[in-house]
């Protein structure tokens, strides 16, 4: 179905008569072509959703097994344990221990996160918010998903190489992960691991492409760039940032691939003997790798967090009955963050052995990105401020993000500054501040949209009482968790460690982890309570009306599904996204953006007021 | 229940004591905004919450002065913090390759050279009265997991791996540095009271990243001088004495 001209469409309803009242179902498609190689936006999105939530509880399973090697060091694991190490007598070997860790990050990251928000929200937002029919590239857009798969296949069929999973770590910094004699995950497993890295980004670059050409060219008429969805601005953003930094880390994976396959020596330096291996021939660089690395994956952590900041913003001046504060400053500090976002790299490499010099320059670069966050909080306190906060479960999750960000960001200003960062680079306060952003600001955002447009998506309501629940635990889960994570990290210990009470400094510590797993396993399985309330509210959800939120954004004239095609009636678009208590909106707290106001009682709201 | 710094919670290292210092600065300046902004979104939840169904919301787009007041404040701050970082960091990793003011190269001690590899730390001393020189002396001296420093004055050592990347991390004087393969990286640091040091790798070195435990021994000038002499006598000891007469 052609999408850039929709007048077409309805030529080619025209010509078959009577269906042209349907949009919906104007074609009968088939079992695999709606649900499986499906080109409608709507359904990529779903695929993508539901693929991560799947994943999320495989990367869940993952860290719980690393958890357990911190509480019970060295102990059979139950169940788990038994299935996967019964070789070992159900209990965690070290290098298995790097593995999990590894492959944690990686599901979480390039299998959750990313595709979670770009592949899911801004699949099915996308269109919806701007009033297009479809993705510009529909076909693309199938591909993008399908190209997670062979990542799939691959980062699973790692596990079964020989000598075990890539065990590296998610950066996988060389040699470790270049020399296969390094570790016995850098075999075939670490390949495997940097070919499926490469499907991830070409899924996503996918993906990317053909969010900035449908946001460029789709919009429905009136739909001016400031009067889109903070959402729509998000996901605008990311998909450039994906853009440019992308192809430096599908580059650098296709470096590191030929280092090891094809014996190039991008980052392997001369004369180095791992393993009583010959020594390496060499004349490469290894902090080349990091550089390439995080040149993409710095903007990645923005890629991370920005949609998840746009569709929160939606969903709190919805909860708040009133419009975003400062919807412009918005924009501008999203833009800020993915312009600054560009040249923070380094300050993951401030102990690295690189130039000391460039440690100035990226710590100041590094804490004026605090800036543009610290905006953005302010705005979403001052659109909580004199509004009426409705205390259902998508609030609480914003609020959660809100709060969880704030200490996210502020524990971020200890390792922006270089000095203290030589004392808590690598250890578990890093650990405790990505997981606030990413698991405390990110997911949590997520979390509320699943709850927020799961009516769109199926035309039927989530259970608010099991929302409340899954709320509570994974939010006291995740800060028991995470929050004693920074004292961890203060009190010298560092990451990545299969056994830390092997030091005498850090025995006392053990107690305490012990009570972090327990709450990490608390919000492990609060977790089936969401993929429970997904599916059951799927099918057996109370059904709701196009706009059960009394929302603004186009995508509430919609039917709810929607369906292929999307808009029964091509939207006009007259307002910005965020008119909630409008004077002029009559007797209601809302004015769509399709809702047409006369000029005459615009006057008369303003003259009254 | 000591969730704090290690040991004692002090650093034993002059410079470990200013980056204490910096992280108390950031610590209060967070604080305080953790506390600000936390209360003002509770109270806005509160009020948000505590609305009467009569009242209208605040219908409001946003404020021009507020968010130029909440630009310049924050910016104000976060560059002071930046810019009263850098010369903690210009004494940590730059200011031992300038030259004093007279124009002589700085005298910093090069005491050993530290090498790690999967899963130990190699250390070469020069013998007595000797500078460290780059490629292996007949008569160095060698230790393996235990490193002795003198007190009392900038130390340095020359970092490099065998193998794949580590890092040198001793908490108790807040020193780190990634060791890196076909780098030779100069640390300096003090220590200000002779005692033994925990010292550890801090960079994923693979499966045994978590066993490379050491000991930084600083001790006197003196004491250390002792040291080596008795090491290099240890070392170069064949067991070879001469019969008695």
């Amino acid at each position: 179905m052609s999408t850039l001209n929709p007048t077409l469409d309805h030529a080619d309803h025209a010509d078959h008569g009577d269906h042209s009242h349907g949009h919906d179902h104007a074609h009968k498609q088939s079992f695999i072509s709606q649900y499986v190689f499906s080109t409608d936006h709507k359904m990529i999105g779903k695929q993508f959703l539901i693929t991560t939530m799947l994943m999320m509880m495989v990367g869940g399973a993952l860290a719980l097994a690393v958890r357990w090697q911190l509480a019970r060091p060295w102990e059979r694991m139950p169940i788990f344990g038994d299935m996967v190490f019964g070789a070992d007598g159900g209990q965690i070997s070290p290098d298995a221990y790097t593995m999990l860790f590894t492959m944690h990050a990686t599901v979480m990251i390039f299998l959750v996160i990313i595709p979670v928000l770009a592949g899911a929200f801004g699949n099915f937002l996308i269109p919806l918010q701007i009033g297009a029919d479809d993705m510009a590239f529909p076909t693309l857009n199938m591909l993008s998903y399908w190209f997670m798969w062979p990542a799939i296949f691959l980062f699973g069929a790692s596990f079964f190489m020989y000598g075990g999973g890539p065990a590296s770590g998610w950066t996988s910094y060389p040699l470790l992960s270049l020399l296969r004699e390094a570790a016995p995950g850098s075999g075939d497993a670490q390949t495997l691991w940097l070919l499926g890295l490469t499907f991830v980004g070409v899924s996503s670059m996918m993906g990317s492409v053909n969010y900035m050409t449908t946001i460029i060219n789709m919009r429905a008429p009136g739909m001016t760039l400031f009067r889109m969805p903070l959402t729509i601005w998000s996901m605008f953003i990311t998909a450039i940032l994906q853009a440019f930094a992308l192809p430096v880390l599908t580059a650098a994976g296709f470096m590191m691939v030929s280092d090891r396959m094809l014996g190039t020596c991008f980052f392997v330096p001369s004369g180095i003997v791992v393993n009583n291996a010959p020594p390496t021939v060499g004349g490469g660089q290894t902090l080349l790798w990091q550089h390439l690395f995080w040149f993409y994956s710095h903007p990645a952590v923005y890629i991370m967090l920005l949609p998840a900041m746009g569709m929160v913003s939606d969903m709190l001046a919805c909860m708040c009955r009133k419009p975003v504060f400062g919807y412009k400053p918005m924009v501008y500090s999203m833009a800020a963050i993915a312009g600054l976002g560009f040249i923070v790299w380094g300050h993951h490499m401030f102990i690295s052995g690189m130039n000391p010099a460039l440690g100035m320059t990226f710590m100041v670069s590094t804490i004026m990105i605090a800036l543009p966050s610290a905006i953005k909080t302010f705005n979403w306190i001052g659109t909580i401020w004199g509004g009426r906060v409705q205390f259902n479960s998508v609030m609480l999750y914003c609020t959660a993000f809100v709060s969880m960000f704030v200490i996210g960001g502020l524990s971020g200003i200890f390792m922006a500054a270089v000095p203290v960062d030589i004392y808590i680079h690598d250890t578990y306060f890093i650990v405790a501040h990505f997981h606030y952003v990413i698991f405390g600001a990110t997911l949590f955002g997520v979390f509320g949209a699943i709850q927020f447009w799961f009516p769109k998506m199926y035309g039927r309501m989530m259970n608010e009482t099991v929302g409340k629940i899954h709320f509570l635990l994974t939010f006291i889960g995740f800060n028991c968790t995470f929050y004693p994570m920074h004292m961890l990290g203060i009190a010298g210990m560092p990451r990545r460690y299969a056994d830390p009470y092997h030091f005498p400094y850090l025995e006392h510590l053990l107690p305490l982890n012990q009570f972090m797993t327990a709450a990490a396993f608390l919000m492990g399985f609060a977790q089936f309570l969401l993929l429970g309330n997904f599916f059951y509210s799927m099918y057996f959800g109370p059904k709701c009306g196009r706009n059960p939120w009394g929302a603004n954004g186009l995508e509430w004239t919609a039917p709810s599904p929607p369906g292929h095609g999307n808009f029964d009636v091509l939207p006009v678009v007259y307002h910005g996204p965020y008119e909630y208590g409008s004077p002029v909106s009559g007797d209601k707290d809302f004015l769509m953006q399709t809702e047409y106001v006369p000029l005459a009682q615009r006057v008369a709201a303003e003259e009254h007021h | 229940m000591h969730w704090w710094f290690p040991g004692d919670g002090n650093a034993y290292s002059t410079l470990g004591g200013k980056i204490d210092d910096l992280f108390y600065l950031i610590l209060v300046i967070v604080s305080v905004t953790f506390v600000g902004t936390s209360a003002a979104l509770g109270y806005a939840l509160w009020r948000g919450a505590s609305i009467k169904p009569e009242e209208k919301v605040w219908f409001s787009h946003g404020s021009h002065s507020l968010e130029v007041i909440w630009t310049i404040v924050p910016s104000a701050v976060l560059l002071f913090i930046a810019l009263y970082q850098l010369d903690v960091w210009a004494e940590y990793r730059m200011k031992g390759f300038a030259k004093e003011k007279d124009g002589s190269p700085k005298q910093i001690t090069v005491v050993a050279e530290v090498t790690a590899r999967q899963f130990e730390w190699r250390i070469r001393y020069p013998a007595n009265g000797k500078p460290l020189k780059p490629t292996p002396q007949p008569d160095d001296i060698y230790s393996v997991n235990e490193l002795h420093v003198p007190t009392g004055g900038l130390v340095s050592i020359t970092l490099r791996t065998d193998d794949v990347q580590h890092a040198f991390f001793v908490p108790m004087l807040r020193v780190k540095q990634d060791a890196v393969p076909g780098k030779m990286i100069p640390v300096w640091f003090d220590a200000t009271m002779p005692r033994d040091y925990e010292m550890l790798c801090a960079e994923l070195c693979g499966w045994g990243h978590y066993k490379m435990k050491a000991k930084l021994v600083a001790q006197s000038a003196d004491d250390f001088e002792a040291w080596k002499n008795k090491a290099s006598a240890e070392q170069f000891d064949d067991g070879y004495r001469k019969p008695a007469e």
